[in-house]
């Protein structure tokens, strides 16, 4: 593999620093070390090195193909990592799954499937009972406060084909939100949702904040980015620039980030895999 | 417990139906008519015929069970490929020591089946080509050398009466007990592992993307389940033939799929189609004198399909048929409410009764056909025909119905113009559509966005939720001579 030109793969600004570098991993959410990720031989992350601090909303937000919901997945090891590692309060993913609530992109299932919105919010209790166990009452409870949450109650006993983009969008929350996680993932929450869901998700997530949990949501809308997170993750293949959001939100970061540079970096990213293949 | 309950009657049901299975064939008939037959099939007494319920009973169990899995996976072609790549494995297992030994060919065609799906995988990850491509080339390729394989069998000296052909279109009535206890084995294996996984199947067919970030296995159970349905359809095969076998996985699963929307009540109807087409298609075969029992049983479910797929409460093209029927008449009497009101409108709401020749021309239409609408509203109960004085009176309900229809579409107008920036004269066309759909929810919120208005863009008055509900505000209303209480056509 060709070297790269150092300017192009490392960060060029990195404002965050760990507030407190003498606290022990434990306390840190989500560090992730040097992560690569690749399809296909192709990469699609490059050395990724992040540090996120606890009770913090994060929006990660970049162009198209920029790597985002790779990013997410690969924390949860749902993709192979080419290299580098991932820990999750001090520990790798796999010993920590209880900690970690996932909203996934809603175009990942089909919305036909034979259930109705309690089984799917049921589904965020499933990692806490382990094998042969069923949802007990107190699950059931807990999944019905998840759904007053998000101000689906009334609608417990729909099928899910049954309910509009934003409703389907607030039964995936109301999931995430039954996992009891202190980490929450989220893929595209605002994704093809209307107002009222929206403000609902955004309320939601102020309030997971104030409850100390830690939030990494994927955002493509850059104008609501600036009001709804503390802290923005700019990226396009690799981290553009991590900071609080007033901070990272300016124009050269941006420019920085949907610019020109991802040519570059992707006709390399080309190169490498006509390389290894 | 339910599971538990049912798993108990499953077992004192085979206690009770299985016993020597080998004894006459079904062919031997004594019984002529159709009746005798059903009595003699049905009554259990002979040992051949318990063996022949008893397996169709449990291949249904666990084709639906299984089926119902691979529908809401999207997997329908993957239980054709595995049927089909089975065969070179039961011609394998029979050349093993040149019988009919139910383990050795149950055996040959578990191994055949798994490489045939391990041949899919590899395909699709290893070139550009796409899982249906995959598919398609396996089950040809597997096909074709199964049935080389079988014909050459049939040359050998002992191949002419081996029963090997019998796998491809099934034979139930060669069921004997070794086959049952397979049979056995595998559906009560598939029923227990079912629902001691069962929350677990269901958040990996669902989301698995989720289920892995849960930290459910979900590659073993994905990999369960493959061998799971490759057993399914091994035992499947004797009875319902190699051809035919993947119809009894899916047809079963997609008429319980269109009936219900829940999974577990999915599973079981499946469970309970598939033994219905089970013993239906074993029935048929033994009516027309040990025909292939495949086609029959595949037939019998397509026909509970069929009944699915036509008179579904919810999902069915009956129901569905009759929903837009009913919506299209009703759109077409509020049209009608609403052709009267303008005619009392246009004169004020003073008058008699509206004639036949105001509605017609109102409407831009013939006699003939204002007739016929005003025939649908009094049969609805919304108006009264008086014949001799050819008058027409709107009775309370149908009076409210037709100003909440005159409110509906003055309302959206409005909420066009103003909030919208329509122009005035666009809005008619969007609102005469609208107008009918509208909710209650969502006319109370237009009522409330939009200041509880009075005049349309047009300048007409619109009528208010608050009057229509109470009818004892101001607003127009017709003079009391034009309801027409008490009167009948």
């Amino acid at each position: 593999m060709t070297p790269l030109p150092k300017s192009q793969i490392e960060p060029e600004i990195v404002p965050f620093k760990a507030p407190n570098p003498s606290v022990p991993g434990a306390s840190c959410p989500l560090e992730i070390h040097d992560l690569t990720v690749a399809y296909h031989q192709k990469p699609v992350l490059w050395g990724i090195d992040l540090q996120v601090p606890p009770g913090r909303l994060v929006g990660i937000i970049g162009p198209n193909g920029a790597g985002k919901s790779t990013l997410i997945k690969a924390v949860m090891g749902l993709l192979p990592l080419s290299s580098g590692w991932v820990k999750i309060f001090g520990q790798p993913y796999q010993k920590q799954l209880r900690r970690v609530g996932y909203v996934p992109q809603r175009e990942s299932v089909d919305w036909d499937f034979p259930v109705n919105v309690m089984d799917v919010v049921l589904m965020g209790r499933f990692g806490h009972l382990g094998l042969f166990r069923r949802p007990s009452k107190a699950d059931r409870e807990i999944a019905r406060e998840c759904l007053e949450k998000v101000r689906m109650l009334p609608y417990a006993n729909r099928q899910i084909a049954n309910l509009s983009g934003g409703q389907q969008q607030r039964v995936f929350l109301a999931r995430a939100l039954a996992q009891e996680s202190d980490l929450y993932l989220m893929d595209e929450p605002f994704a093809g949702v209307d107002a009222a869901t929206e403000a609902a998700i955004v309320e939601i997530m102020h309030e997971l904040k104030e409850r100390g949990k830690t939030l990494l949501v994927v955002h493509h809308d850059l104008p609501t980015a600036r009001n709804y997170f503390d802290m923005l993750l700019l990226l396009n293949m690799r981290l553009v620039a991590f900071g609080p959001t007033e901070e990272v939100f300016e124009y050269e970061l941006l420019q920085k980030t949907y610019g020109g540079r991802l040519t570059i970096l992707s006709e390399v990213a080309d190169a490498v895999r006509q390389k290894t293949s | 417990m339910g599971a538990r309950r049912k798993l108990g009657l499953l077992t004192v049901a085979i206690a009770l139906l299985a016993g020597d299975a080998s004894a006459a064939r079904i062919g031997e008939l004594t019984e002529t008519g159709v009746w005798d037959q059903m009595v003699r099939f049905f009554s259990l007494r002979d040992p051949a015929l318990r063996a022949v319920l008893l397996g169709s009973g449990l291949l249904g169990i666990s084709c639906g069970l299984l089926g119902s899995f691979i529908v809401v996976r999207k997997m329908s072609l993957m239980g054709d490929a595995l049927s089909h790549a089975v065969l070179p494995g039961v011609a394998l297992g029979f050349l093993w020591n040149l019988t009919k030994d139910p383990l050795a060919i149950f055996v040959g065609a578990t191994l055949a089946g798994l490489l045939g799906t391990l041949t899919v995988h590899a395909i699709t990850h290893t070139t550009r080509l796409k899982e249906d491509t995959a598919l398609g080339l396996v089950l040809a390729s597997f096909f074709a050398v199964g049935i080389c394989l079988v014909k050459m069998i049939e040359r050998l000296p002992t191949g002419a009466k081996s029963g090997i052909d019998k796998f491809l279109f099934g034979q139930a009535a060669a069921l004997n007990s070794q086959d049952l206890q397979l049979m056995t084995v595998v559906t009560l294996l598939a029923v227990v592992l079912i629902s001691v996984f069962y929350k677990e199947l269901l958040v990996c067919s669902f989301d698995p993307g989720f289920a892995r970030a849960a930290g459910l296995p979900t590659r073993m159970l994905h990999h369960g389940l493959m061998l799971l349905l490759a057993f399914a359809v091994v035992i499947a095969l004797q009875a319902v033939g190699v051809v035919l076998v993947s119809a009894m996985l899916i047809t079963p699963a997609a008429a319980a799929y269109l009936l219900t929307d829940r999974m577990h009540r999915m599973l079981f109807l499946a469970a309970t189609f598939g033994v219905a087409a089970g013993i239906l298609g074993a029935f048929m075969s033994f009516l027309g004198n040990n025909l292939p029992t495949g086609p029959f049983m595949v037939l019998a479910a397509s026909m509970v399909f069929a009944g699915a797929f036509l008179f579904g409460p919810r999902h069915g093209t009956l129901a569905r048929w009759w929903r837009q029927r009913s919506r299209s008449r009703r759109v077409e009497r509020e049209n009608t409410l609403k052709a009267l009101f303008h005619v009392l409108e246009g004169r004020g709401f003073v008058g008699e009764g509206i004639t036949l020749q105001e509605l017609a021309s109102r409407r831009h239409e013939t006699l003939e056909e204002s007739r016929e609408r005003l025939h649908a509203l009094c049969r609805n109960g919304l108006a009264t025909f008086d014949e001799p004085g050819e008058a027409i009176y709107l009775t309370p309900e149908g009076w409210q119905r037709a100003r909440a229809i005159v409110r509906n579409h003055r309302l959206w107008e409005l909420y066009l113009t103003n909030q919208v920036n329509f122009a005035a004269d666009h809005v008619h066309d969007e609102a005469e559509e609208i107008e009918h759909v509208l909710g209650e929810e969502v006319v109370r919120q237009l009522e409330r966005g939009l200041d509880y208005a009075t005049r349309d863009p047009h300048g007409k008055v619109i009528p208010s939720t608050a009057d229509i509900m109470h009818d004892d505000g101001g607003g127009p209303r017709p003079p009391k001579d034009l309801v027409g209480y008490g009167k009948t056509t």
